[in-house]
């Protein structure tokens, strides 16, 4: 057959840029970021559930909390701690992790997650 | 067989150039609009539903008129058919797909599409739409694909296809059925609670469809050594005739109604749409030309020997199709959202990006069908021997 | 606390039908987490100040509204709930786009098919405040193809924004015109941001919300109280509530009662 030097070419072409990231970055992978905690949070010393927990499950915990205070209007979690908290990502996560941009975004970029909370709910640096 | 697509004229891919410039730049423009969101069209609070949606309901008509060729081959015998029933299924399947892009590009939230998924809800009419919209669209690739897939290896199509062609016969007409009840269940929207409406969707789609599909038979026979008889295309005009009058017919019948009861809620869309209300008459000029194009081409169709001449009768199918399309379209669905529910009129002209979007989404429609009708056309040309 | 945790486990259970291996495994882990003593994500209440109703209703006596107490009542729940402002913004072109929870209209607006030739003197006049009927049988919710919108137990008929897909089926239904659509990012138009009710991301649906934030903590829905006593809210179930008082001395009528949806919000004209 005579296309065999087209399909190597495309052949060739298409695992180049499937590898990009691979060799783009050198081989090397960036450093995984380590998320900074704020003096509120480091004096709190827990958060409303383990470390491991919250670092593992915080997503799946804020859509638990998001849809039990829109849709059942349960606005209230009891923590590990025992401590009663109010239902809130801006009054309540943000309260103490209130450096959005170490504590958020670090690892969510690093990830190349981008979730859409603060389409809507306030930060911080936001209030004014 | 796709590799059929692959292999054209000249002209044929500089067509296919030209819808996918169309498309770019209807793309480029709906990128505008998932930046800004849906203000950049004419859609307001009050005419909450515009241009999209219109252009969504009158192609799931385009997309079960096919039936009118299914019924009288597969049901009736009808043996002149069996050379087009493949042509009105790969029109089904464009239509579809243009369905589902616009209700895409209708969406505020397009990401979150699969939330109808991930969340069914079998009260809402809009979710049975999507079951039977992906069910008629998945009907009609795997019998149109198989049945010519036969017809190029000179065998008859697979036993299995069968069930799947009976089924496909009353499920175009609830793809429109369904899309009706979109409409008709809703408490406040006097101009769309009429029991008539699914039954008035029919019969426009069943004029539509067909009228589209003789055009296209002109055009494949014109173009390409695919010949379609007289046979064919004079009984889909027979079928373009008698279902555009039954589509006025029920039109008269809502105008009775509305005028003889004298009930405010149900003249004044009409008013609105006709005449004008309060000194707002945007769609005026569009609903009477809509109506007179509707008739010219009944007349045109009824008329033998004007039906019989192909030009004339080209002429009579594009009235009829662009009839329909003002009428379902722009003056049904715009015009069914004034007045609003607080008696309050907010008029609706689409704007230069949403008419861009929409002639993108009619491009890629199209480039589906031109692919589509491609491979039919190789198949047909490599049986004929030419 | 019982649904919470069946709603949790029907999450994880989804999770683990979810395809890709990457939310297998994580379906998984929330699962273990969830089999191991104490179940996070479970203990949820509600506050114990929160208002609690079989069924929330709201009777506006319009002998005791003005056009500044209308307006009064709109900015203190536009302001509350950060709805934005387009006209002031962008100007008078952006009217078609506005957001609008709760209103003043005239009389021949609000109670369309009320037509009368010859009118009580000053009806034409008479302010007449709308919002969200929060109807008993809403045909929004009926529609909605997300259970965006739904109706809560105590009957009011809420937005979840995360889940609004923008298809505006909900606002072809609502026979009150009672909902807005973001035609664009609201955020621009916000002014004086209340940082503890989040804003709205352009392409989703909202509407009044009856103050459901408010009544949770113990408060009473912004509007009412801002209106200087022209809105009484309170349990239609119970029939020892103000507002049942206020409806059994008076006679009172409801927006588009023939066409079944069954409104909960009342007028003392």
């Amino acid at each position: 057959m005579n296309d065999k030097g087209m399909i190597i070419a495309g052949l060739i072409i298409f695992f180049t840029i499937f590898t990009f990231p691979i060799w783009y970055n050198h081989g090397a992978a960036a450093p995984p970021p380590e998320p900074e905690l704020s003096q509120k949070a480091k004096a709190a010393k827990t958060c409303v559930e383990d470390t491991a927990y919250m670092r593992t499950e915080h997503m799946h915990l804020l859509n638990q909390w998001r849809n039990t205070a829109v849709r059942d209007g349960l606005r209230e979690y009891t923590g590990k701690d025992g401590k009663t908290y109010e239902v809130s990502l801006s009054n309540t996560c943000l309260d103490c992790h209130s450096n959005k941009e170490q504590f958020c975004d670090r690892c969510h970029n690093y990830a190349s997650v981008t979730p859409y909370c603060w389409d809507c709910h306030t930060y911080p640096k936001e209030k004014m | 067989m796709l590799e059929k697509a692959i292999k054209g004229s000249k002209t044929y891919w500089l067509w296919v150039l030209a819808l996918l410039a169309v498309i770019a730049v209807g793309f480029m423009f709906y990128m505008r609009q998932l930046d800004f969101g849906l203000g950049i069209t004419g859609m307001s609070r009050d005419v909450s539903w515009g241009f999209y949606i219109d252009q969504f309901t009158f192609l799931v008509g385009v997309a079960a008129g096919g039936v009118m060729v299914a019924i009288p081959h597969y049901l009736h015998d009808y043996k002149a058919f069996g050379k087009i029933t493949v042509l009105a299924e790969f029109l089904a399947v464009s239509a579809v797909m243009m369905c589902m892009f616009f209700i895409v590009v209708d969406l505020g939230q397009p990401m979150r599409l699969l939330n109808v998924l991930l969340h069914p809800t079998p009260h809402s009419m809009l979710f049975w739409d999507m079951i039977v919209l992906s069910g008629y669209l998945f009907l009609n690739i795997v019998i149109g694909w198989n049945v010519l897939d036969a017809e190029r290896n000179s065998v008859p199509p697979p036993q299995w296809v069968k069930p799947l062609i009976y089924l496909s016969i009353p499920w175009a007409i609830s793809i429109h059925t369904v899309t009706a009840f979109l409409y008709c269940g809703l408490p406040g929207r006097t101009a769309w609670l009429t029991a008539i409406l699914a039954p008035k969707f029919l019969a426009g789609a069943f004029a539509a469809g067909p009228a589209f599909l003789i055009l296209l038979c002109l055009v494949v026979r014109k173009f390409t050594n695919f010949k379609i008889g007289q046979a064919q295309i004079q009984a889909l005009a027979k079928i373009v005739c008698y279902a555009a009058i039954t589509d006025l017919f029920f039109f008269l019948c809502e105008v009775f109604v509305a005028i003889y009861s004298q009930i405010p809620e149900h003249l004044e869309h009409l008013e609105y749409l006709f005449f004008g209300l309060h000194g707002h008459g945007a769609l005026v000029p569009f609903m009477w030309l809509s109506i007179l194009l509707i008739v010219s081409g009944i007349l045109l169709l009824l008329i033998p020997s004007a039906r019989e001449n192909e030009s004339v009768l080209a002429v009579a199918c594009v009235a009829v199709f662009m009839g329909i399309w003002l009428d379902k379209g722009l003056g049904m669905i715009a015009g069914g959202f004034i007045p609003n529910p607080l008696n309050e009129i907010t008029e609706y002209v689409p704007t230069m990006p949403e008419v861009m979007i929409t002639i993108g989404i009619y491009a890629s429609g199209l480039l589906i069908l031109t692919i589509l009708y491609k491979v039919v056309i190789g198949v047909k040309e490599e049986l004929a021997g030419t | 606390m019982k649904k919470s945790r069946r709603e949790f486990l029907k999450v994880a259970g989804i999770t683990i039908l979810g395809a890709g291996a990457g939310s297998l495994i994580n379906g998984v882990s929330v699962l273990s987490a969830a089999e191991s003593g104490r179940k996070p994500g479970l203990d949820f209440f509600k506050n114990s100040d929160a208002l609690k109703a079989k069924r929330w209703g709201m009777a506006v006596d319009t002998r005791k509204l003005s056009d500044e107490i209308c307006e009064k009542m709109q900015v203190s729940c536009h302001q509350l709930h950060n709805v934005p402002d387009f006209i002031k913004k962008f100007g008078k072109q952006e009217k078609r786009h506005e957001i609008k929870w709760i209103w003043e209209t005239g009389f021949e607006h609000a109670f369309t098919g009320r037509e009368n030739e010859f009118p009580r003197e000053n009806l034409e006049d008479l302010p007449v405040v709308v919002t969200c009927n929060h109807c008993e049988k809403p045909p929004c919710v009926r529609a909605c193809p997300t259970q965006a919108t739904f109706k809560r137990e105590d009957g009011i008929v809420m937005m979840d924004f995360h889940r609004c897909i923008g298809c505006r089926f909900c606002m072809a239904a609502c026979p009150f015109g009672s909902r807005s659509f973001n035609f664009r990012d609201p955020r621009p138009a916000i002014y004086d941001r209340n940082p503890d009710f989040p804003t709205r991301t352009k392409g989703v649906v909202e509407k009044c919300n009856f103050c459901a934030e408010r009544l949770a903590v113990g408060k009473l829905p912004a509007c009412v109280e801002a209106s200087e006593g022209a809105l009484v809210f309170g349990d239609l179930e119970d029939p020892e509530s103000d507002i049942r008082k206020l409806l059994a001395e008076n006679y009172t009528i409801r927006r588009k009662p023939e066409l079944g949806t069954n409104p909960s919000v009342f007028y003392i004209i």
